[in-house]
């Protein structure tokens, strides 16, 4: 199977094949929903980071001690996930239905080409590396 | 209600008008007894207030921010062990000068207080028919270490460290036992009948005034008040040692306030006691309702610091008298603080006076409202009394403290520089983190 796969492709076909980078900021709380989302559709790694930020949600006001002050910047989880093209728009969904509770600051989702993507332990590049 | 004065220097016990309604019930157990139990309230009290030097040193380091919780934790230590020195030195005799006035009803004696010899027998102690002078000695200096550590929660987080414990040895050996002397040492304000039964006056709005003091001559923290005069909060680093500290300190309190009875001889006292353990438990519980409620219904949100200070403010409203209050007048006086320190916390941020925890509503008007408040159940007191002490004592404190605070200022220092405090004290002034493993607060 393998052989007849690779034997019909050149390297330079082989090589041809887009890796995309899905980059998705989300509310923390939905994390571990998108993360069985993804796993169920065949994703089989994602880079999570803490972060702060702001969108259409813009920040909102606290008081602490009787003083008011602003929360400019409003806690989420930033996901990078890194798929082959073919694959892309499907995490993109899945992101989408895992994430959404249908109120402000539920997120956005950026889709970008990956340049190079390289497996450290085996030198694999592209697709093979994901 | 008095507190027995005894006169280290000589040994010879003093008896003070007051302290003989204590003891009018007759006592139907043996002197050896009375002696015993005594003696046995001072030590169990001594050491609950004691304690809650830790109650304040977690309460300090949770509201302070984590670059200086090292500088905090340090003055807490510090200011106690300086604290109880002074007061061997200096304080207790001041405090407690028997027949020995250097300016009687204003001013004690000095000297430095004595114990009495190693076995001591019945004959030969100092007071036979009430308690042993180290009983009273050891209980009667944590509450001096308790005005010092009032202080300290004001002024975190940019006064120097030694400036910071130079005020605490003087406020320690000279500010507290002179203004105490006058009432508890049997001088000018125990003589108009001024009633402050474990000190809402004489131990916290003491320390709230040095506090207060202090916090205007010192200014606000850099950042605390922005260019519209708007408040900035700075939150503490660690709500769960505010918490811990909180309730350590209600812990301490039911010594203060019990073992402020000062005697466990009869059937009443003891009885008496218990109900000032119930009555000083229920104003805590008064007062961190009251602030839960408030904060909800103001804010929105329940702020848990008000509910932390309004607990405090609560047990410093019933401090004044514990004994006298119902369980329900008891609930209701604690209940009153809790409001008042969620009113006058905003209030101060309003006039620019930077509290880091709080201490100044707590302690000093809490601790006037809990004064006032002794004439609701308490027939003995008179309301125009205890207003004329609580200014006396007041304007005492205020123009001794900002003297202190005023000669520190200008022969050393007492405020760090600029980059000193943004960096925190901790790394700047004693190059140790508390939190070493984690990112800077």
């Amino acid at each position: 199977m393998l052989q007849v796969q690779t034997g019909g492709l050149s390297a330079a076909d082989h090589k041809g094949i887009k890796v995309k980078l899905v980059i998705a900021t989300i509310k923390p709380f939905k994390l571990e929903e998108v993360r069985e989302a993804l796993t169920d559709i065949g994703v089989r790694g994602m880079m999570v980071t803490e972060i702060k930020g702001f969108g259409a949600q813009s920040g909102h006001t606290e008081i602490y001690r009787g003083a008011e002050y602003a929360v400019n910047f409003v806690p989420k989880i930033k996901l990078e996930v890194a798929v082959n093209d073919a694959m892309a728009d499907q995490v993109a969904e899945a992101i989408t239905a895992a994430a959404k509770t249908g109120k402000i600051g539920d997120g956005k989702i950026f889709v970008l080409d990956l340049a190079q993507a390289m497996r450290v332990r085996t030198g694999e590049t592209g697709e093979d590396a994901l | 209600m008095i507190r027995m004065t005894k006169l280290g220097l000589t040994g010879a016990l003093m008896l003070v008008p007051g302290l003989a309604a204590a003891q009018d019930a007759p006592t139907a157990v043996p002197t050896d007894s009375v002696f015993i139990f005594n003696t046995l309230l001072f030590l169990i009290g001594g050491f609950l207030v004691f304690w809650m030097a830790a109650g304040f040193a977690m309460l300090e380091a949770g509201l302070v921010r984590a670059k200086n919780v090292t500088m905090q934790l340090t003055k807490n230590i510090a200011l106690f062990s300086i604290a109880a020195i002074m007061y061997y030195i200096i304080g207790y005799v001041l405090m407690y000068p028997g027949d020995g006035w250097m300016m009687p009803s204003w001013l004690g004696a000095l000297g430095v207080a004595v114990l009495e010899p190693v076995g001591v027998t019945a004959a030969n102690a100092d007071a036979y028919d009430y308690a042993s002078t180290g009983s009273d000695y050891f209980f009667q200096l944590m509450f001096v270490a308790t005005t010092a550590s009032i202080v300290s929660g004001t002024v975190a987080e940019r006064i120097k460290l030694w400036p910071f414990l130079i005020f605490v040895a003087i406020l320690a050996a000279l500010i507290y036992p002179i203004q105490a002397s006058w009432s508890w040492g049997g001088g000018y304000l125990s003589e108009i009948g001024f009633s402050d039964f474990a000190g809402s006056t004489i131990v916290h709005s003491v320390g709230g005034w040095a506090a207060l003091t202090g916090a205007l001559i010192l200014g606000p923290r850099i950042g605390k008040y922005n260019k519209d005069g708007k408040t900035v909060p700075i939150p503490g680093s660690n709500l769960a040692l505010a918490t811990l500290g909180t309730f350590i300190l209600w812990l301490g309190w039911f010594g203060f306030n019990g073992a402020s009875q000062l005697a466990m001889g009869s059937i009443g006292d003891a009885a008496d006691i218990s109900r000032i353990f119930a009555n000083t438990n229920t104003a805590a519980a008064g007062g961190a309702v009251a602030a839960l409620i408030l904060s909800q219904v103001l804010y929105k949100k329940p702020d848990l610091t008000m509910v932390l200070n309004g607990a405090l403010a609560g047990l410093v409203s019933i401090t004044a008298e514990p004994l006298t209050p119902s369980l329900g007048a008891a609930t209701l006086i604690g209940a009153v603080g809790g409001v008042i320190v969620v009113f006058a916390v905003p209030m101060l941020d309003k006039l620019k006076i930077d509290d880091v925890v709080g201490a100044i509503p707590v302690h000093l008007i809490a601790g006037i409202w809990g004064t006032l408040a002794v004439p609701l159940t308490n027939d003995g007191a008179s309301f125009g009394t205890q207003l004329i002490s609580i200014l006396i004592v007041g304007v005492f404190v205020v123009v001794t403290s900002a003297v202190v605070w005023m000669i520190l200022k200008a022969v050393m220092g007492i405020r760090v520089d600029e980059e000193t405090e943004i960096n925190g004290l901790d790394m700047a002034e004693l190059g140790m983190e508390a939190y070493p493993e984690f990112a800077k607060g």
